[in-house]
């Protein structure tokens, strides 16, 4: 192992120029899929966040006696897809309302009865606030005889849904895209590498080094520029990412940058592209010597 | 050490048998010439000696392989028992002498503290202990290939292979590895050389295999020559 890493640091310092070229090329390839990482991450942050508001709401028939209702909520609270069930009174309903929508205030004020109904609000668990499950949610609430109307939104949750489909799927496609990209760029980098020590690779067989032992120094310095690689893209997009922020182009929405367990795993991606790279090149070298 | 029975090698983009029903046997101690006009099959012959080359028909072993069936994990294991020579010399450039030697028992797995003291014993032998440190493009052609044959050496092979190691050098540099290759002979390892150069054959008296369209026509040690 010792050998082998040897081996690998002085191919790295005697092809100085084509090292530097495969860890820019693994770095771009990361970096480009990195950012692509981050726009998906935020999207998909924002989604939710969104999401969070998919409620389910029941108003209930005035003069309903509230002991019905408090029984009726902890039955609701237990469906599985119910989070939190929270009663809203007419009273609460009309301040909600004059303090939300200011235009209607001065409607709101000389108003003699309240028009309001009393409700119940329902907030799903984060795996269900999709349109399906809060229709099923809906529907067991009309099961109640003192629920008068249910709301969901249907329309914009429906939305909400397919935009979620379409993100998820063309955020798989370009991906994969990059990573296979990446991959290929990868391959065509090192593949050069070990054209370029084909002598090299010619002798050490014929002095009797064994397929492993040819393969190891390759390995070793394809994992090295691919962590190298990855290192550098991580900055990049962190720089991008700074710079973007600092231009508060947010949506109003809390931008994030790659968690370490995420960052990590673009580093160990690089890492992997480099070693596997290296060893599909060197291996397909050596099945034609 | 070296046994050929009915041999034949077919390239698959060559039309006629680059070597045809050869069948041969050199023993323990010897040193063999291998002639013929180029494009005889001498190459063949040897790259066959050292798998890289299989045989089409026939078997081929050598110090106890044999050849024909032998596993690709099992290639690096022959090596290791043969010295193998070329006309090019075949060195890292940019590695040193002492390096380039080292390099052949590195890639076996030998242990690192014994290295460099097995690499001086060889250099010493070759007679270039002086330019141990010196890259293959300060060497001299008569040099170089005595670094070559000292990386052939360092692993005490029982066979050492060349394919015409004089074949870039002049007269005198020619003398020069001719002899080491002889005294080698004379320490106990089997020699195989392949060589156009006629006049080292005819004064050398060993014992000569010529070739002829991948045929062996003349072995100097049998009595029954073929005729042609
Ligand atoms: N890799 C190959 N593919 C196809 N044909 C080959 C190959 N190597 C050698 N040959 C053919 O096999 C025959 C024997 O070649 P070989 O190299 O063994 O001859 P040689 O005696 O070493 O010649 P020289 O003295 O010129 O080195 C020749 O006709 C050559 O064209
Ligand atoms: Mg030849």
């Amino acid at each position: 192992m010792n050998l082998i890493t040897r081996e690998a640091l002085l191919s790295f310092r005697r092809t100085r120029t084509l090292s530097a070229l495969s860890v820019t090329t693994i770095a771009f390839a990361l970096f480009v899929t990195g950012l692509f990482g981050l726009v998906a991450l935020n999207l998909r942050g924002a989604l939710r966040q969104v999401a969070e508001r998919v409620q389910v709401i029941a108003f209930i028939k005035r003069e309903t006696p509230s002991q019905q209702i408090t029984a009726a909520m902890s039955d609701i609270a237990v469906f599985p897809e119910v989070l939190s069930v929270q009663y809203v009174s007419e009273t609460q309903a009309l301040e909600r309302a004059q303090r939300e929508l200011t235009e209607f205030q001065d409607v709101y004020k000389d108003l003699e009865v309240n028009p309001l109904p009393p409700s119940i609000e329902l907030s799903l668990k984060p795996e269900f606030r999709d349109a399906r499950h809060a229709a099923a949610v809906a529907d067991r609430l009309h099961g109640f005889e003192f629920v008068d109307e249910v709301k969901f939104g249907q329309d914009w949750v429906q939305r909400l849904d397919s935009l979620r489909d379409i993100a998820g799927l063309v955020g798989l496609a370009i991906g994969l895209a990059f990573a296979l990209v990446s991959i290929v760029i990868i391959g065509v980098t090192i593949r050069i590498t070990v054209l370029q020590r084909e002598r090299e690779i010619h002798i050490m067989r014929l002095v009797g080094a064994t397929d492993w032992f040819v393969r190891g120094p390759f390995l070793v310095e394809g994992a090295i520029k691919g962590f190298l690689g990855g290192t550098v893209a991580l900055l990049l997009c962190a720089s991008v990412f700074a710079a973007f922020r600092a231009q508060r182009i947010g949506l109003g929405v809390g931008l994030r940058f790659f968690s370490p367990g995420e960052a990590f795993l673009l580093l160990l991606f690089g890492v992997l592209l480099g070693f596997g790279g290296s060893l599909v090149s060197v291996s397909r070298h050596l099945r034609h010597v | 050490m070296i046994r050929f029975s009915k041999v034949s090698k077919r390239y698959p983009t060559g039309t006629d048998a680059a070597v045809d029903e050869v069948s041969f046997h050199i023993g323990r101690g010897e040193f063999v010439f291998l002639t013929g006009h180029s494009g005889a099959g001498k190459t063949t012959i040897l790259k066959l000696m050292f798998a890289e080359e299989r045989p089409t028909s026939g078997e081929v072993r050598v110090s106890g392989f044999g050849i024909g069936g032998l596993r690709r994990e099992e290639v690096p294991r022959l090596r290791r028992r043969l010295g193998i020579v070329f006309q090019d010399f075949r060195l890292l450039e940019a590695r040193t002498a002492a390096e380039n030697v080292a390099f052949a028992l590195e890639v076996t797995g030998a242990r690192a503290d014994g290295i460099p003291a097995r690499v001086a014993r060889v250099l010493d032998q070759v007679g270039l202990a002086m330019k141990a440190e010196a890259l293959p493009r300060e060497l001299s052609g008569g040099e170089q290939q005595r670094v070559a044959i000292a990386r052939a050496l360092v692993n005490d092979p029982p066979v050492l292979l060349a394919d015409e190691p004089t074949g870039n050098l002049d007269e005198r540099a020619t003398r020069g590895v001719f002899q080491l290759l002889c005294d080698i002979n004379t320490a106990g390892t089997v020699v195989v050389m392949a060589t156009h150069d006629l006049d080292l054959v005819r004064h050398a008296n060993k014992r000569t295999l010529e070739m002829r369209d991948g045929r062996v026509v003349f072995d100097s040690a049998s009595d029954a020559t073929e005729s042609w």
